[in-house]
């Protein structure tokens, strides 16, 4: 193995053990995390496991502070940013099952995300607790939208009014779900 | 026409009523093209004329304060409607109610991209666990360890209590007069200028005797029988006697100079380093 090879093969596995395994409450790790442990190179590092990740259908998943996505991010936004491994391509509805999570409870957060992109990333709780029991129990709302918040996909304020989270801003594509849903037939 | 006192009384519920309308949209996410802005600001200039007193101005600035705030709400819908990522909500919240669960969910599952994240045991936080585990005394013992331990009364002479350390064999300021006299006499052998570094002075033989030194050294500072002299850009401390201890002015601040005393320093400077 050349000299470059093995820099990054060990640099490559110091970067899979920090974003595989959970080390904070919030998964995933901070650029500057990465930066300290790995160099100011990791952004390179992290597009090598990317590549390593392709075949496995995974892939390596960059959330800005800002809620929008960045297009040319400077060296600061990176080391504020937060690194995940996540899917890169789809789940069965069966495979949303193996990994925890009913189907009521999956639909109802798909309802409370796609209502409160549709106004505009901010409603109140009521809305969506009325909306939710159209088709779910109505014990089992108030205990999901908890649990959603509880997750990191929805923030509750002091008005009760539902904000979208980080977990959302990094697993949902909430354009493709909106204009899904929208041309799903009913 | 209205007397002019009944005139302001109405203006104000006016104003008051403006700017709960204002709050509750702000408050409720409510469509901010509800309110009437032109119609809102025509009645705050209507009503300006009458005010004189502070709080009816304050009243005023915050009805405008207001009507600011749902200015900026609407600009922020129009630019919301204007993105892609707009959508009806009636339209939405119609479709989502007639859309099937399992359809919601098939639909969910395409864009959803969920993170992974281990929390298994590898078999190195094993061992550390288990040698962890091995090196912890059972509680009971801990516990024991914990008990007060009964202690029989008894008399102890002055002597044992000095070879105890409890008491000192000379009172604390024969002691810190003798440390003095000691660093006058090292500063007129070994010193410069009538001062000495402090290191010179302070690090002997062994680590708990130049502890011992830097806290009698202490002492003398604070009670005038020395000072300290520091060139910072140098990084050079040096401590200069006073010939009769300098009588500590009341007015005058005290300034407290930490200074570490580490053992790897103390060995360094054994090493000669």
């Amino acid at each position: 193995m050349s000299k470059r090879k093995a820099y990054y093969a060990s640099k490559l596995k110091r970067a899979t053990h920090m974003l595989f395994y959970k080390r904070h409450k919030k998964p995933g790790v901070k650029g500057w995390e990465l930066r300290k442990t790995i160099g100011s190179d990791y952004p390179k590092v992290l597009k090598i496991m990317d590549d390593f990740l392709k075949p496995l259908d995974l892939q390596v998943k960059t959330v800005f502070e800002e809620e929008k996505q960045v297009e040319k991010p400077t060296q600061e936004q990176l080391d504020k940013a937060r690194f995940l491994i996540e899917l890169r391509g789809e789940l069965a509805p069966k495979e949303a099952k193996m990994i925890g999570w009913r189907i009521d409870d999956l639909a109802g957060l798909a309802i409370a995300i796609s209502y409160i992109i549709s106004k505009k990333g901010k409603s109140p709780r009521k809305e969506v607790d009325e909306l939710l029991r159209e088709k779910l129990p109505g014990w089992k709302v108030g205990i999901n939208i908890d649990r959603y918040v509880r997750y990191g996909y929805l923030a509750q304020d002091e008005n009760e009014q539902l904000y979208l989270d980080w977990r959302t801003r990094a697993e949902v594509d909430q354009k493709a779900l909106v204009d899904l849903l929208l041309r799903a037939e009913s | 026409m209205l007397p002019e006192r009944e005139q302001k009384k109405l203006g104000r519920e006016k104003l008051q009523r403006i700017i709960e309308t204002c709050k509750s949209i702000e408050g409720r996410s409510l469509d901010p093209f509800l309110i009437d802005v032109k119609d809102n600001i025509d009645t705050v200039k209507k009503y300006f004329p009458e005010w004189k007193i502070p709080e009816d101005l304050c009243l005023d600035a915050e009805t405008i304060h207001q009507l600011a705030s749902v200015i900026k709400l609407q600009s922020e819908w129009v630019k919301h409607r204007s993105t892609t990522l707009y959508t009806d909500p009636f339209l939405l919240d119609e479709k989502i109610r007639r859309i099937e669960k399992v359809d919601i969910v098939r639909t969910f599952v395409k864009v959803w991209h969920p993170i992974v994240e281990l929390e298994q045991v590898s078999i190195q936080s094993l061992a550390e666990a288990l040698r962890y585990w091995e090196s912890l005394v059972p509680l009971n013992e801990r516990w024991n360890e914990m008990a007060p331990t009964e202690v029989g009364s008894g008399t102890a002479t002055r002597e044992e209590l000095v070879n105890q350390r409890i008491l000192r064999d000379e009172t604390f300021s024969q002691e810190l007069e003798d440390f003095w006299r000691e660093l006058k006499s090292q500063v007129a052998k070994n010193g410069e200028n009538g001062k000495i570094r402090y290191q010179s002075f302070v690090y002997a033989e062994t680590y708990k005797e130049t502890v011992n030194r830097a806290f009698m050294t202490s002492f003398l500072v604070t009670y005038g029988y020395a000072t300290l002299e520091i060139h910072p850009l140098e990084e050079e401390m040096f401590i200069v006697p006073y010939e009769k201890p300098a009588v500590k002015t009341g007015g005058k601040q005290l300034v407290s100079i930490p200074i570490a005393l580490t053992a790897e320093d103390w060995e360094k400077w054994k090493r000669g380093e």
